[in-house]
C-alpha cells in the first residue's frame, strides 16, 4: 500500500471521534446540534483528504492519459 | 383530479418519454440493457451512482427518521461519505477485473474470482433477497406521495399499485439508459426542492435553522443527541460501519460500476460525491421542523412527515412539484432495482441451474420477471408497516455479508477459499435471518454483556460471524490444495 493511502483512515476516526467523546446537543456548530455539525464538518474534510490522497497517488498520472 | 396530481402525472409521463428516447438510439442486447455497453463517461456513472443517494430513502426516509427518532438519523449523513473513501480503493479493482472478463453482473464477479459457479448462485440469491426490502421502500414512498398529493382521495394500497405499474412500464421500455438520463432530471429537481424546503421551512416557522434546532432541543430534550440505550452511540457507530461497507455491495450499485468508461472515474467521484451528500442535511432540517410543526405521527406513519409539512405550509401546486420530485426519486432507483433483481434471477440463478441457456432466453426471462418482481414488492409494501429507513437497514443486513469475500478476492493473494467464502456468506445471512425472525438482539441472547455491545446493529454481529467462519473454513480447506487466488488478479 502506498504511504499516502493511510490518510484514508482519518475520515473514519474523525467521523466517530466527535460523537464518542462528546455525545451532547451543545455547543451548536453552524446552527446545528453538536454531533450533526461535527459530521457535516467531516464530510468537507473527507472530500479534502481524498483530494490530497489523489494528488499524491502516482496512479493520477496514468488516469490523465486514460481520460482524453 | 387536483393540480398536485396533475403535476405528478406530467412528471411521470416525462420520465417515460425520456426512457423511450434514450432507448430508440440503441439496440438492446443483454450488455446494452444492463450495463449500457460499458461506455458511460464520468458524468453518467456519477449520476447512476448518485442515483443511489437521492432515492425515496433520502427524501421521505431520512426526513421521517429525523422526525420520529432524532439523532439516529445522523448516520445517514455519515455512512455514504465513508463508503466513498472505501470506493477509492475498491471500485477501480472491481471495474478492471470486470472489464477484462466481460462481466455483466455482481454474481459473475464472485463466480469468476473464486472459480465457483455455486458461489455465484449464492451471491445472486443474497442479492435478490436484499433487493426486496429496497424495492418495497420505493413503492412505499410512491404510495405515500400519491396518497398525500391526492389529499387522501386515493388510498394507500391503490397508490402503491399505480406506482408499481409505472415503474414496471418504465423498466421494460428503457433499460439502464433511461435510468441514467432520468437521473439527471431527478437530481436537478430533488436538489432544488431540498434546498428550497430545507431553508424556507425553518426560516418560515422559526426564523432560522439555529432557532429551529434550539426550539427542538427545548421541546424534546435529548432528541438531538444519542440515547444511553437502544439506538445509542454504539448503534450509531456499528450501523454507520455496516452501511458504509455494504454501500457498493448492492447488486445494482456494483453493476452500475461496470458502466464506467475508465477507472479514473471512481477516484474522482470519491472526492466529489461526499459533498453531494450534504443535500441530506437540508432534508434533515425539513424533518426536524416537521417534528415541531406537524407532530403526532408514529412508526411507519413518519414516512409521510415531509409531505405533511409541505401540505400544511404550501398551496397544492407546490405539493405537486414536491410530489413530482419524489416520484422521480422512486422511479429511477426502483427501475434499477427491479431490472437488477430480474436479471440476477434469470442470468445468475436460473441459467447456471439449467445450463446452456442462450442470452436471448435470458433477456426474455428477465423481462418476464420484471412484473413478477413488481407484484412481490407491491405485496410487501401494502402488507408491511415499516419505516423506510428500517426497510433499507434490513437490506443492508443481508447485502453487507458479501463484503468480506469481495475484499479477500481483491487482495494480491486471496486468503479465502471458495468454500470459506461460501460458508462465510451463508453463516452471515443465516445469523441475520435467525436474529430477525426470533426478534433477538445481542442484548437478549447474552444479557451479561455491557450495553455498548448489546446495542450493536445485528448486521454487524452477523458480519463478525461471517468473518470468523470465512477464516476458519478457508484455513481448513486451504491445506488441501493451493489457494485459488494465486492466479494473477488481471
Amino acid at each position: 500500500m502506498k504511504p499516502t493511502s493511510w490518510l484514508a483512515i482519518i475520515p473514519f476516526i474523525g467521523m466517530f471521534a466527535g460523537p464518542i467523546l462528546h455525545n451532547s446537543v451543545t455547543p451548536f456548530i453552524l446552527g446545528m446540534p453538536f454531533i450533526l455539525g461535527w459530521i457535516t464538518i467531516w464530510v468537507f474534510l473527507t472530500s479534502a483528504i481524498m483530494a490530497v490522497l489523489y494528488w499524491f497517488d502516482p496512479v493520477r498520472l496514468t488516469d490523465k492519459e486514460d481520460a482524453r | 383530479m387536483n393540480i398536485a396530481l396533475v403535476l405528478i402525472a406530467i412528471a411521470t409521463v416525462f420520465a417515460l418519454v425520456l426512457g423511450i428516447v434514450a432507448r430508440s438510439r440503441h439496440e438492446m442486447s443483454l450488455e446494452q440493457w444492463t450495463v449500457g455497453g460499458r461506455r458511460f463517461g464520468a458524468l453518467l456513472v456519477f449520476l447512476l451512482l448518485a442515483g443511489e443517494i437521492y432515492t425515496t430513502f433520502t427524501f421521505l426516509g431520512a426526513s421521517g427518521y429525523a422526525y420520529g427518532l432524532g439523532a439516529p438519523a445522523y448516520y445517514i449523513l455519515a455512512y455514504g461519505t465513508l463508503a466513498y473513501v472505501i470506493s477509492y480503493f475498491m471500485l477501480p479493482k472491481v471495474w478492471t477485473y470486470a472489464r477484462s472478463h466481460k462481466l455483466v453482473s455482481q454474481p459473475d464477479f464472485f463466480a469468476r474470482k473464486y472459480d465457483s459457479p455455486a458461489l455465484g448462485v449464492l451471491v445472486a440469491l443474497v442479492g435478490v433477497i436484499a433487493l426486496v426490502p429496497y424495492l418495497v421502500l420505493q413503492f412505499t414512498g410512491l404510495g405515500v406521495i400519491v396518497q398525500a398529493a391526492s389529499y387522501g382521495a386515493v388510498s394507500k394500497s391503490l397508490s402503491m399499485i399505480i406506482g408499481a405499474v409505472v415503474v414496471t412500464l418504465y423498466v421494460v421500455i428503457s433499460g439502464i439508459r433511461g435510468s441514467a438520463w432520468t437521473a439527471v432530471a431527478k437530481d436537478i429537481m430533488i436538489i432544488s426542492v431540498a434546498a428550497f424546503l430545507g431553508f424556507y421551512l425553518p426560516i418560515h416557522y422559526y426564523g432560522g435553522i439555529g432557532n429551529m434546532f434550539a426550539a427542538v432541543n427545548v421541546a424534546k430534550p435529548g432528541f438531538l443527541a444519542f440515547a444511553a440505550h437502544g439506538q445509542s452511540l454504539s448503534w450509531f457507530v456499528s450501523t454507520t460501519l455496516l452501511t458504509a461497507l455494504g454501500f457498493f455491495m448492492w447488486p445494482h450499485t456494483f453493476g452500475a460500476c461496470y458502466t464506467a468508461r475508465n477507472e479514473a472515474v471512481f477516484r474522482k467521484n470519491a472526492i466529489v460525491l461526499p459533498l453531494y451528500q450534504l443535500v441530506m442535511l437540508l432534508i434533515f432540517f425539513v424533518g426536524f421542523t416537521a417534528a415541531l410543526v406537524v407532530p403526532g405521527l408514529k412508526g411507519a406513519a413518519t414516512n409521510i412527515s415531509l409531505l405533511k409539512i409541505v401540505v400544511a405550509a404550501f398551496p397544492p401546486w407546490v405539493v405537486g412539484i414536491v410530489g413530482a420530485a419524489g416520484v422521480l426519486t422512486a422511479l429511477v432507483p426502483g427501475s434499477l432495482i427491479m431490472m437488477s433483481a430480474a436479471t440476477l434471477f434469470a442470468r445468475n440463478f436460473v441459467a447456471p441451474l439449467r445450463g446452456g441457456q442462450s442470452d436471448e432466453t435470458t433477456v426474455l426471462l428477465a423481462k418476464f420477471l420484471v412484473p413478477v418482481v413488481a407484484v412481490i414488492g407491491c405485496y410487501f409494501a401494502i402488507s408491511g408497516s415499516s419505516t423506510i429507513v428500517a426497510l433499507l437497514l434490513m437490506g443492508y443486513n443481508f447485502v453487507t455479508q458479501l463484503f468480506p469475500a469481495l475484499i479477500a478476492s481483491l487482495l494480491p493473494r486471496n486468503p479465502a477459499t471458495k468454500e470459506g467464502a461460501f460458508a462465510g456468506i451463508l453463516a452471515g445471512v443465516g445469523t441475520v435471518v435467525f436474529l430477525v425472525l426470533t426478534h433477538e438482539t445481542i442484548g437478549t441472547l447474552l444479557p451479561g454483556l455491557p450495553d455498548v455491545v448489546k446495542d450493536f446493529n445485528v448486521g454487524i454481529v452477523a458480519l463478525l460471524v461471517n468473518l470468523v467462519v470465512l477464516v476458519v473454513v478457508s484455513a481448513v480447506t486451504a491445506g488441501r490444495r493451493l489457494p485459488l487466488a494465486s492466479q494473477p488478479t488481471k
